[in-house]
Formats: structure tokens, C-alpha cells, sequence
């Protein structure tokens, strides 16, 4: 019988009780929701567990909603087990005044670049990663480009020469 | 009956110089003889990010042919160079490193930015773009539009070779480029 989302909703739900919240599904994917503080063993679970076996980190990412105050930074990681072919995806919830989220790379090698990348761009400040610099930006930003707290003409912005495009 | 064996009888020559010329001598000054010669043998240094370099391939290629020009001699490295083609978006993380290559080639130099992009940033108007490339070096040549087609190329290398042949031997020891280039703060 291969891997269900009800059984691994089931399997969840008895490791963690009600810690683990917001279960959905959208395009036949399981999403939920863990606290900050269990995303590893969260993790450590998908990944040991013989029936489970999420064994590739496939992606993860960071989102921010401006309006949910307190957890304002979502960080997203998307899960996959190569036996059974299934995905998954969970997220936890972080402000953008205290960013720290343990970092997943002992778990998944993958982990590494992709949680530099979601340094560079969102500010997340994964605790314990071997090298958290910028990867794509150029070292002396100091700001987080992606996060949704600029207006659309960003007043940051020194490199625009005004007299060339009319403003 | 044809001869068997052809040769090129369409050969193009530049015209002489103004000089002094009798009976086996000819004299000129050496700004007219040596601006003469670099017009007609400028070797370029492409380096082409994005689309702007397909244009450049196709100016390279037998229908435009840059080599009609004398500029067939691509090198890639900028120690030989004396034309930089910057074709193409450059990344602000890029900037540092079209500095270093500048920085690489001979004097003289020449920089030509080549499409909306390497002239202005383009339509990357985003904090990862470099908003020019005459921001990091010093440019003389513009050549606009996204991408230029291979005759805007070919007519912005013409104004290059313009440059090349009126400029004089000694402009880069003046005091104006001494100054441009502390501007860009470049020894």
C-alpha cells in the first residue's frame, strides 16, 4: 500500500498532538504548519521514520506577510520520498524582529545553498548553518530585497541617475 | 579563357595621409600614420551577459562582417585588446569583475555599451542591476536599442574607429583624462 496523506496526517498527528496545525491539501499535497522551535524534529521524524522516509529536501523558501503581525516570515520546505513518490510541505512561522530558525543543514546537505539564498533575500537567520553569507547578492547590500516592506519606487535606491529617465 | 588561379582584385585601401611626399620619401606625423593604422586593426574584446551578444554574433558573422572593418581578430583575454564590447545586463556582482577586465587591457582602450541594458540597466530597473556600466568604467561609445540590430553595432564601431583615428598620440596624457579616470578612481 503506498504512502497516503490521511496516514501521514495520522502519523503527525501522533508524534506531535496538537503542536502540529493548519492541515491542507491543495494539488494533492500535504501542507501543515510546525512551531519554529520543532522544525527539526519535525525533520529528524519525516526522515528517520521507516514508513515515512522523506528522505530529499526538494526546496525551501521564505515568504513574508507584512500583515501577520509577530510571524511575519514563513519559511517553507518542501519534502520528498523517493520510494513512495510523495511530497510534502510544511511551514513555520517567524518575526521579522527575531528571525532565528535552527538550520536543516545536518539533516539535508541540499539545505546549505538554499537557506543562504533565503538569508540573502528574506533576512532568515538559520542558527548553526557552517556559512550564512549573502549568495546571489553582492556582499554590501544591507537590506533584504524580497522582504515586502518597500515601496514600489524604492527610496533606498542611489544608483539611478535621475537625469536619464525623467524623474 | 579565365585564368585558373584567381585573386582578390576587390582589395580596399585607406587613403594616404596628408603629407609631404617626393622623390622616394613620403613624411607625415606619426599621430596621422599610427591613428591610420590602429583605426584599421582594432581588436575587440566581447564581452557579452545576454542577448545584445547574439546581435554581436551575428555582426561577426559573413552577412555583416566585422572583419571588413579589420576587427575580425577577436582576443580573449584583455591583455591584447583595445576595444571592450560590453553586451548585455550587467549584474551589480558582475561590476567588479568588467572593472577588473578593464583594468586588465592595454592603453590605449576603448569601451563601447552596447544596447539599452550595458547603457542604462534597460528595463532592469531592480536593485540587482547595475544601472550602466559608466558607472564602474568610463565609456565612449553608446550604442542604443533592445537588442541594436547588427547596423547599429557596426555604425557605433565606425564612431569608435573615428575616435581611434582622430585622436591624438598624447590625449592620455592630458590632463582631462588624467582626471576622468581619478574620477572613476582608476590609477
Amino acid at each position: 500500500m503506498s504512502l497516503t496523506n490521511e496516514h501521514i496526517k495520522q502519523r503527525l498527528a501522533d508524534k506531535f498532538g496538537d503542536q502540529v496545525s493548519g492541515f491542507e491539501e491543495s494539488f494533492g499535497v500535504l501542507s501543515f504548519i510546525a512551531p519554529k522551535e520543532l522544525n527539526l524534529k519535525v525533520m529528524q521524524f519525516l526522515f528517520d521514520d521507516e514508513e515515512l522516509r522523506f528522505r530529499f529536501l526538494t526546496d525551501l523558501t521564505a515568504v513574508h506577510y507584512p500583515d501577520r503581525s509577530g510571524e511575519e516570515l514563513a519559511v517553507v520546505y518542501h519534502l520528498y520520498n523517493f520510494q513512495d513518490r510523495v511530497r510534502l510541505r510544511f511551514k513555520v512561522y517567524t518575526a521579522t524582529a527575531a528571525p532565528q530558525v535552527f538550520t536543516a543543514t545536518a539533516l539535508y546537505e541540499s539545505a546549505n545553498w538554499m537557506e543562504r539564498e533565503t538569508y540573502d533575500f528574506f533576512g532568515v537567520d538559520f542558527v548553526g548553518h557552517p556559512n550564512l553569507k549573502r549568495i546571489l547578492n553582492v556582499d554590501e547590500m544591507t537590506y533584504f530585497p524580497m522582504r515586502k516592506e518597500f515601496p514600489l519606487e524604492d527610496p533606498l535606491r542611489v544608483d539611478k541617475d535621475d537625469e536619464m529617465f525623467g524623474r | 579563357m579565365a585564368r585558373p588561379v584567381q585573386y582578390n582584385t576587390k582589395v580596399k585601401t585607406v587613403e594616404i595621409p596628408e603629407g609631404y611626399s617626393g622623390e622616394g620619401f613620403f613624411a607625415t606625423s606619426f599621430d596621422r600614420v599610427i591613428g591610420l593604422a590602429r583605426k584599421n586593426s582594432i581588436w575587440p574584446l566581447p564581452f557579452a551577459t545576454s542577448c545584445c551578444g547574439i546581435e554581436f554574433m551575428a555582426t561577426m558573422a559573413s552577412n555583416y562582417d566585422m572583419a571588413r572593418f579589420g576587427a575580425e581578430r577577436m582576443a580573449f583575454t584583455p591583455r591584447q585588446c583595445d576595444l571592450l564590447m560590453v553586451m548585455g545586463t550587467i549584474a551589480k556582482k558582475m561590476g567588479p569583475v568588467l572593472r577588473q577586465v578593464y583594468l586588465q587591457m592595454a592603453e590605449p582602450r576603448w569601451v563601447m555599451a552596447v544596447g539599452a541594458c550595458a547603457s542604462s540597466g534597460g528595463i532592469f530597473d531592480t536593485y540587482s542591476v547595475l544601472q550602466g556600466i559608466d558607472q564602474v568604467i568610463p565609456v565612449d561609445v553608446y550604442v542604443p536599442g533592445c537588442p541594436p540590430r547588427p547596423e547599429a553595432i557596426i555604425d557605433g564601431f565606425m564612431n569608435i574607429q573615428q575616435l581611434v583615428h582622430n585622436e591624438s598620440l598624447r590625449r592620455r596624457h592630458t590632463d582631462r583624462y588624467k582626471e576622468l579616470m581619478t574620477s572613476y578612481g582608476i590609477e
